[in-house]
């Protein structure tokens, strides 16, 4: 049977996500063979291809992050959110209730150790939207597996589901927010 | 007509830790590099979203910096929160916390090691990069790669047991600890601290071997002088959760020994550069870019005289051994600094574990009364790691300033970047090697400026060569 083609990426989140995945131990050995990475934090592969399954975790706080989402969503048949911050904005989408110009003012400006600062801006980095956003403001998500970051059986729960061809609801004690 | 051109080659992303960046180098006509830059291209602003919460929430959010070593940020946290309450926290209360620190560097310098690092050294730097990976390496290496799940497994599960959640645990609180170590809990770590003692040793005589093996390329690869900043405790002994301030010039001199780290604002500064949202660190009395200096595993280990655990101990006493007068420059030295700082995060836990008091219940001491600011400083795997809020009389967090321990070794992966292409790209010659080669060079700061990508596995490298006129001449995707 041909493995089920998976792509993960991260976004303006913490990594927490991606690593309670890794704390599934040694269940990752079972799961490589039934799935092959495509591109994703574990593998070397950077261009998208067409997958079963796109995962993302983390929010949209900046246009790059904008993009790579879109891209995830034009090559996956279904997508899979992680988290808080994909789900619903999570901690990062506390610089919403700010002006964005006054978050990089105290950042690079202002803050007590910063020596004649000046703030960074495109085209060395990537300009901040106004809101950080969750995945399903910018494009069609199927599935969310919340919690910050969501539990190692709660992800591979999820992951089973899809597997079997379904898409996952979770059972209430894996559903959390915290 | 031969038309002039200068190109840019860009790597993106490098994903790393806490953010996304990428490297750019610069090539002049002949194909030579003129400059190489590391982009950071992740802002969140932290700084700025925590003004307004109370300040007892500070080890819930700020843990949420980074999801790798989010304990780093939680202790932190709660350390500047016990300065605004102005409390000395009791005994067992700060024994837990560096137990749950040293499980934090178990599973953080094992996820390094093992899951990230390893692969390039044992399946070689020019491997199919399609199979070099942690899943290629349980493939080719099942009984080595069980031993790197297993360890960062035991680190996990004692910062679960002390904290409730594997990433972002909840239990150190302003004034101490919100549960106690079970009895039970702590005669199974006691159980494991064996073994976990033996595949520690095993990683150092990995990583020796490679040493030996690759002599050239080892104390070459991104080799420069810097400063090196890290706490220590009273007789300059390495120290991970609490101590003072030790800073040395490029020579070993010392610039600042035992100084106080809340007074963190006389010595360090951070420059801003347009073409990077992290700050680059520096010593203020020297100024940029003279003043700056390195953190993390190499750095703690050149401030360190000596390690207070006998098995680490006697490593480093092999480690000075690498450098003139036991200063090592080599960036592929932070290998073997890290794998003897995971060998004492062992011993240092088996020593906690069996105090008297680390299962006792006097974890908390309060107050009724706040201090204007609070200061909380750690090394946290990758660095020293800097948090200070500013509170109004209510608690309110009125203002917060972070300095995190990756943007400490923001100057010297410049560097490092920019030695290794400038060594490696000549006459317009780039290949998968060379990009391997700057990737590794990276990897070795362990950067944790955007957590999951880099530590998990590899980082994706796209390098693009463009004209000035924004023609794409040669592009290279793995
Ligand atoms: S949901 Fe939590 S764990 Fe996941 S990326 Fe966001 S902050 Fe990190």
């Amino acid at each position: 049977m041909a493995k089920v083609k998976v792509a993960t990426v991260w976004l303006e989140g913490c990594a927490g996500c991606h690593m309670s995945f890794l704390d599934i131990d040694e269940a990752i050995i079972e799961l490589a063979k039934v799935v092959e990475f495509s591109r994703s934090p574990i593998t070397d592969i950077k261009e998208f291809v067409p997958v079963d399954v796109g995962i993302v975790e983390g929010s949209v706080g900046n246009t790059e992050e904008e993009e790579v989402l879109k891209e995830l969503r034009a090559h996956c048949k279904i997508l899979m959110a992680w988290g808080d911050c994909a789900c619903f904005g999570g901690v990062c989408a506390m610089r919403s209730s700010f002006d964005k110009e006054d978050a990089l003012r105290r950042g690079y400006i202002e803050t007590e150790s910063t020596h004649k600062g000046k703030i960074p801006r495109p085209p060395g980095v990537p300009a901040l939207l106004d809101q950080v956003k969750p995945a399903n403001h910018i494009v069609k998500v199927d599935c969310y597996v919340p919690g910050c970051p969501p539990e190692p059986k709660a992800i591979l729960y999820a992951l089973n589901e899809l597997l079997a061809g379904r898409i996952p609801v979770l059972p209430s004690d894996m559903m959390r927010f915290d | 007509m031969v038309s002039k051109v200068k190109k840019t080659i860009e790597i993106n992303p490098v994903s790393r830790i806490e953010g996304h960046g990428k490297v750019t180098i610069q090539l002049d006509e002949a194909g030579n590099v003129t400059d190489a830059k590391f982009n950071v291209t992740q802002f969140r602003g932290f700084e700025k979203f925590c003004e307004g919460r109370v300040f007892w929430e500070m080890p819930v959010i700020t843990p949420r910096i980074c999801g790798i070593c989010p304990v780093s940020h939680h202790l932190t946290a709660a350390k500047a929160c016990d300065a605004i309450l102005g409390v000395e926290l009791t005994r067992p209360a700060k024994l837990l916390r560096e137990l749950m620190h040293m499980g934090q560097y178990i599973q953080s310098h094992a996820l390094h090691f093992f899951h990230l690092a390893s692969p390039d050294l044992l399946l070689g730097m020019d491997a199919d990069p399609a199979k070099r990976n942690v899943i290629g390496l349980i493939a080719a290496n099942p009984e080595l790669a069980t031993k790197g799940v297993k360890l960062r497994s035991f680190g996990q599960a004692i910062i679960k047991s002390l904290g409730g959640k594997k990433v972002h645990p909840i239990g150190a609180v302003p004034g101490g600890m919100n549960t106690a170590l079970s009895t039970a809990d702590r005669d199974h770590f006691l159980k494991q601290i064996g073994w976990a003692i033996a595949d520690a040793q095993t990683a150092i005589g990995i990583i020796k071997g490679y040493y030996e093996k690759d002599k050239d390329f080892v104390c070459t690869c991104a080799s420069f002088p810097t400063g090196y900043l890290g706490l220590v405790d009273e007789n300059n002994n390495l120290e991970f959760y609490d101590g003072k301030l030790r800073l040395i010039d490029r020579k070993g001199k010392v610039l600042e020994s035992q100084f106080n780290p809340s007074n963190y604002l006389d010595i360090i500064s951070e420059h801003v550069e347009d073409w990077s949202y992290l700050k680059f660190p520096f010593y203020k009395k020297v100024g940029y870019p003279k003043g700056i200096y390195r953190t993390g595993p190499l750095g703690r280990l050149n401030v360190s005289e000596g390690i207070s655990t006998p098995l680490a101990n006697a490593e480093l006493k092999n480690f000075k051994k690498l450098g003139n007068n036991g200063i090592v420059e080599g960036s592929l030295y932070y290998h073997y600094a890290r794998l003897i700082e995971l060998l004492y995060a062992i011993e240092r836990a088996h020593q906690l574990l069996e105090d008297k008091d680390i299962c006792s219940t006097d974890l908390i001491v309060t107050s009724d009364k706040y201090n204007e600011q609070g200061v909380g400083v750690i090394e946290a795997p990758r660095g020293t790691l800097f948090h200070h809020y500013w509170v109004d009389d209510t608690g309110k967090i009125r203002k917060a300033n972070l300095i995190v321990a990756t943007g400490n070794n923001n100057a010297a992966m410049n560097m490092a970047v920019y030695q290794v292409a400038k060594t490696h790209i000549k006459n317009n010659k780039i290949t998968e090697g060379i990009l391997n080669r700057v990737e590794v060079a990276i990897r070795c700061y362990d950067p944790c400026l955007s957590c999951s990508t880099h530590a998990i596995g590899q980082m994706p490298f796209n390098i693009q060569v463009i004209s000035v006129d924004g023609k794409l001449i040669k592009e290279i995707t793995r």
